[in-house]
């Protein structure tokens, strides 16, 4: 019990932020100084033309690329002196949907499950169904539509338990119902505390949460 | 709300059973190297006719040479499709050690290219004449040399993945280095072949495969942070 609550302690101190962050690609500055702080609950919604460097910088955030300068720190630890740590409590989701078109939906979530530090107390054909893929849950991705690849891609989020979402272009060939159930799926995240950073074009209509915004 | 961390062997049996399940359903992928191998092999048969004393000399050059070509068919693929398709990146983004991953990921090739590969060689060996004495030691030599194959095959496919043209320059980076195994493989079944001892070659590819499975999959995981970092 007393861990539980230790526990918890620890979820409502999270906070991610970045510091004076620079990237250049190709000898172009696509972006310098670049910092920010989010805590418990907040959503940063980044945007800018393409080629802007959207992807680059969740790239930087979730680990993947190095910053030309600055630092990205999870809960005032730099991520890169504590990979397995922040690994632990981040998804990301990248414009690429991460499936493979051979494998059926539910073999796919079966081994984004083992990769993940996964939550038991959800079982894989439930979050098939709340995405929409129940009747799918055999079928080859390959025979699936884009906007259910997507939504597959998507259904990692909710196998895990992480405290922090990294999404690249989310709502991309989503239809409306799936654009909604993204929204929702944020809404609840950020309502349990959770932390989530994303690149869309689209307004993201979530209200009562504090939305910040970049402009690239 | 219970989290549950899987151990590393879990994770290893997840990565292998996903490749293996991939590997199946990909038949041509996997059939391939093998048909080229047979082709490979009876072109020089038919270039050299059908000599028993002649095809009996080259016989372990002709079946290694064929098996190092057939192998490297399948190295581009080792991480390819899993760049493409955004996999690679789940796997660099995963809480547990990178390693683990390329350990089930090169495993899984060895069982899909090379175990195949193994049997028909077999077959092949009594196509080409093969002494009866020779055909144990060439097992033993494939089931030593094979798995140095796609350890260092995976190194390169690692390294340039992502590149264009990365094929051919894969088939060429990589076939110098098979040399060492290559030697020592022939000169096995070879000295098999005249009656000699084998014992000191095979350990020397005992060693070699040591070597490779100590450092390969080290140098995997860095070229892969490399390539996507």
């Amino acid at each position: 019990m007393e861990m539980r609550e230790t526990e918890q302690q620890d979820r409502v101190l999270n906070s991610f932020s970045a510091n004076a962050l620079t990237c250049i690609r190709n000898d172009v500055v696509l972006f310098s100084g670049l910092g920010f702080r989010l805590d418990c609950g907040e959503v940063l919604q980044i945007q800018g033309p393409n080629g802007s460097g959207k992807t680059s910088l969740l790239r930087i955030l979730c680990g993947l690329a190095l910053p030309d300068d600055g630092a990205i720190l999870w809960n005032e630890k730099n991520i890169h002196d504590h990979r397995q740590d922040y690994f632990k409590e981040m998804s990301y989701i990248g414009h690429v949907n991460g499936i493979k078109m051979e494998l059926t939906a539910l073999e796919n979530l079966t081994i984004a499950g083992a990769l993940a530090v996964t939550n038991q107390s959800i079982s894989l054909p439930d979050i098939l169904e709340k995405m929409g893929l129940a009747e799918h849950e055999n079928t080859p991705a390959r025979k699936l539509s884009s906007g259910q690849r997507r939504r597959l891609a998507l259904a990692r989020l909710l196998i895990t338990d992480t405290r922090l979402w990294i999404l690249d272009e989310p709502l991309t060939s989503l239809d409306d119902y799936g654009r909604q159930l993204m929204r929702d799926m944020i809404t609840a995240h950020a309502a349990g505390n959770g932390i989530t950073v994303l690149a869309t074009h689209d307004p993201v209509d979530i209200q009562r949460h504090k939305i910040t915004m970049i402009n690239l | 709300m219970q989290m549950f961390h899987n151990s590393t062997s879990t994770v290893l049996i997840a990565v292998l059973k996903r490749d293996l399940v991939i590997g199946l359903r990909h038949r041509s992928e996997l059939f391939n190297p093998l048909v080229f191998f047979f082709i490979v092999v009876t072109m020089f048969v038919l270039a050299l006719g059908p000599y028993e004393t002649t095809l009996r000399q080259v016989a372990p050059a002709v079946i290694w040479v064929a098996a190092l070509l057939a192998s490297t068919l399948s190295l581009d693929m080792m991480f390819h499709s899993d760049l493409d398709d955004g996999s690679l990146e789940q796997f660099l983004l995963s809480p547990h050690p990178l390693i683990i991953i390329v350990v089930a990921k090169i495993l899984a090739h060895w069982l899909l290219t090379a175990a195949p590969l193994i049997v028909a060689a077999l077959f092949l060996g009594l196509m080409v004449y093969l002494p009866q004495t020779a055909i144990m030691p060439l097992l033993l030599t494939l089931l030593l040399g094979t798995p140095v194959l796609s350890l260092v095959g995976a190194v390169l496919a690692a390294l340039t993945v992502g590149l264009r043209g990365s094929g051919i320059l894969l088939t060429l980076l990589i076939l110098p280095l098979y040399i060492p195994v290559l030697i020592f493989s022939v000169a096995t079944v070879d000295n098999a072949a005249k009656g000699l001892a084998i014992t000191g070659e095979l350990y020397f590819l005992g060693a070699i495969l040591v070597l490779a499975a100590t450092l390969a999959p080290l140098a995997t995981t860095s070229s892969l942070r490399i390539r996507l970092g």
